[in-house]
């Protein structure tokens, strides 16, 4: 397998601009605008960049990279991956519409990343904290082998430098194309957070749009406290999956934040731009109750 | 309960039920009744009944010898295979059924209580001593007909089934009784309830739980293992599987609709995904697999019963030896290490 440094993928990423940005783009040259996947209105793109991907209009708000979510929420500078290097390993060498193997590369060359979920260690309001940041723009945000091993990775790392553990979903549940290995990430994190639990060290879960399937069953529900931003999709099982089963249109809102904070899952509904300060006053808190 | 009632009238097996694959034996089973209707008349077909019988048996030992993945789902998923409530009754002594969540409900999908597992073995220098060990079961609970899939809702569990399940996982801690659960669904329940109650919470929570419990935990697949829904009971320190049972992360034909894009090519899926006892156990996703009767766990549920039994037996006395902690250890490491990826 031939090595593409993440440095070449940045490069690449850079280079490739009109590839960075997955949400909806009206056909104009140069891509100026885009329509808001909520209100349809066309809003010019630098203007939505300019309010953190957030609607201006209605509020939507689009997806982040992991890296601009990192640049949004966590102190300038402050983050610093860690297992920087680990792929995912096409081990039923499966082929779908493509083999799985150059879907990773692909993905790989689009995102940047080298898989769907970068970790490592940052501060927030200067409280020092573990994190791992989800990016949806890899396939889907799929959690696999990576993601299953670097979460683990990070809980432990957490729990070896007595650090509280944030991490921001952004999934479409688990990596089909690695078969029940995925299905094994969910027993694999859970266990992981079982341990970072029992010692006592606090863990946030941030749900964005969407956090689905396996990834919702697993870590991204067990939040000490679990925080959702506005009119994210989040559910264990997708919505057109539920409407064939039960043979009826679902209610509006349904499977939305609001909707989770509604019935007892979600503590907080917080709009992307008071995101930040929000998370420092809990982190403040449990830095104020350690032992 | 009316319900019990009518399934344990099902175990009989009576009435045989042939997949595509068997049809070949139709003719066999056929003949015998015929030799039977007419033995009535002063004549002894015994002997060639017999014959039938031991051809029937070769022929089914080499059909199931080379069924393909998704004929083995056809078996996993077959209308007679033995139930929770079956296996627990005919492995356990005195199960006696619990039931609710203590919050919402009682889920009929996802069943448990305790039992006793008898003449257990336990050696010391003074000689072999044999003991009743208690132990508490869960496992999902499908029906054997439609009308018994729709009260049990063919197996799908709700948050409470997970709840309950739960629940009784740390009744089990608490009194230190080892735990074993029988995983037959084709996943988590996907519906409106379902998600208000919060599915995927109480699927999480069971996994975070399971991975921190202190008593032995065995865990068996013995139908269809699907999903999430298989794995929020499946967290033992040994994953069993029964020889025709599959264990996945999505159904083959959901695989193939989503992925292939065409919902026909589930044999290919089920092929490619690698969900077959033999394929779980080279990743060691599984710890052992369980041989079935020949033609299947349906054929003979008192001959699958003592199968499953045996390896009970084997694996629990082996955990019986670990102390709670390395209980804990011993399961996280299982977990902590599945996966395969590449790192510089
Ligand atoms: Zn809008």
């Amino acid at each position: 397998m031939p090595k593409l440094s993440l440095h070449n993928w940045f490069q690449k990423k850079k280079e490739n601009k009109e590839a960075e940005n997955p949400n909806e783009k009206l056909d104009i040259p140069g891509n100026l605008w885009i329509k808001c996947t909520k209100c349809r209105a066309a809003i010019f793109n630098k203007e939505i960049e300019a309010n953190q991907k957030v609607c201006p209009k209605c509020g939507f708000h689009f997806k982040l990279s992991a890296h601009e979510r990192i640049a949004l929420i966590l102190d300038r500078g402050s983050f610093k991956e860690i297992s920087t290097t680990m792929r995912s390993k096409d081990f039923l060498n499966f082929v779908d519409s493509a083999p799985y193997s150059q879907r990773i590369l692909r993905s790989q060359e689009k995102t940047g990343l080298s898989d769907a979920i970068v970790i490592g260690e940052a501060s927030i309001g200067k409280i020092a904290i573990g994190c791992g940041v989800m990016d949806f723009s890899f396939m889907g945000g799929s959690m696999g082998s990576v993601v299953g091993e670097k979460i683990t990775r990070i809980c432990e790392y957490c729990i070896d430098k007595k650090l509280p553990l944030i991490i921001f979903s952004s999934s479409g549940g688990a990596r089909m194309q690695e078969g029940i290995m995925s299905l094994m990430q969910m027993a694999k994190t859970s266990s992981a957070l079982s341990r970072l639990r029992e010692i006592g060290i606090p863990y946030i879960s941030v749900m964005t749009n969407p956090t689905t399937g396996g990834t919702t069953a697993s870590f991204a529900m067990l939040g000490d406290l679990n925080i959702a931003e506005p009119d994210a999709l989040i559910g264990f099982a997708g919505p057109r999956v539920i409407e064939q089963t039960i043979r009826q249109k679902l209610p509006p809102g349904f499977q939305r934040s609001e909707f989770l904070k509604e019935h007892g899952m979600v503590d907080i509904v917080c709009e992307r731009s008071k995101m930040r300060d929000l998370l420092i006053k809990i982190f403040a808190f449990f830095v104020n109750t350690r032992k | 309960m009316t319900m019990e009632k009518t399934e344990q009238k099902h175990n009989s097996q009576n009435k045989k039920i042939f997949l595509e694959f068997e049809k070949p034996l139709i003719e066999l089973y056929k003949k015998i009744e015929d030799l039977r209707k007419t033995s009535g008349a002063g004549l002894d077909m015994a002997e060639e009944i017999r014959m039938l019988e031991k051809r029937i048996k070769t022929l089914q030992r080499d059909i199931f010898s080379k069924l393909t993945p998704i004929q083995v789902v056809q078996v996993a998923r077959h209308i007679k295979r033995p139930s929770t409530l079956d296996l627990a009754n005919l492995i356990f002594e005195d199960f006696t059924e619990l039931h609710g969540d203590r919050n919402f409900a009682d889920d009929p999908a996802l069943v448990g209580g305790i039992a006793k597992l008898s003449d257990c073995r336990k050696s010391s220098p003074l000689g072999e001593t044999f003991f009743d060990q208690p132990v508490v079961v869960i496992g999902h609970q499908k029906g054997k007909s439609t009308k018994e899939n729709i009260a049990r809702n063919f197996g799908m569990a709700h948050p409470e089934g997970y709840r309950k399940a739960l629940r009784l996982m740390r009744f089990a801690e608490r009194f230190n009784a080892p735990i074993i659960s029988f995983i037959d669904t084709p996943g988590a329940f996907p519906g409106l309830g379902a998600e208000e109650r919060g599915q995927a919470e109480a699927i999480a929570k069971n996994l975070r739980s399971m991975a921190g419990l202190s008593v032995p935990f065995i865990s068996i697949i013995s139908g269809e293992g699907g999903s999430g829904g298989a794995l929020g009971i499946g967290m033992g320190n040994r994953v069993l599987i029964l020889e025709f049972s599959i264990y996945s992360v999505i159904s083959p034909e959901g695989c193939a609709s989503i992925l292939f894009r065409d919902a026909k090519k589930a044999p290919h899926a089920a092929e490619v995904s690698k969900i077959t006892a033999p394929d779980l156990l080279e990743i060691n996703v599984v710890d052992e697999i369980i041989k079935e009767p020949v033609g299947g766990a349906h054929n003979s549920y008192e001959e699958t019963a003592k199968n499953i039994k045996t390896a009970i037996y084997k694996h629990l006395a082996e955990l019986s030896k670990l102390s709670p902690r390395e209980l804990i250890a011993d399961r996280y490491r299982k977990y902590r290490s599945m996966g395969f990826f590449i790192e510089d």
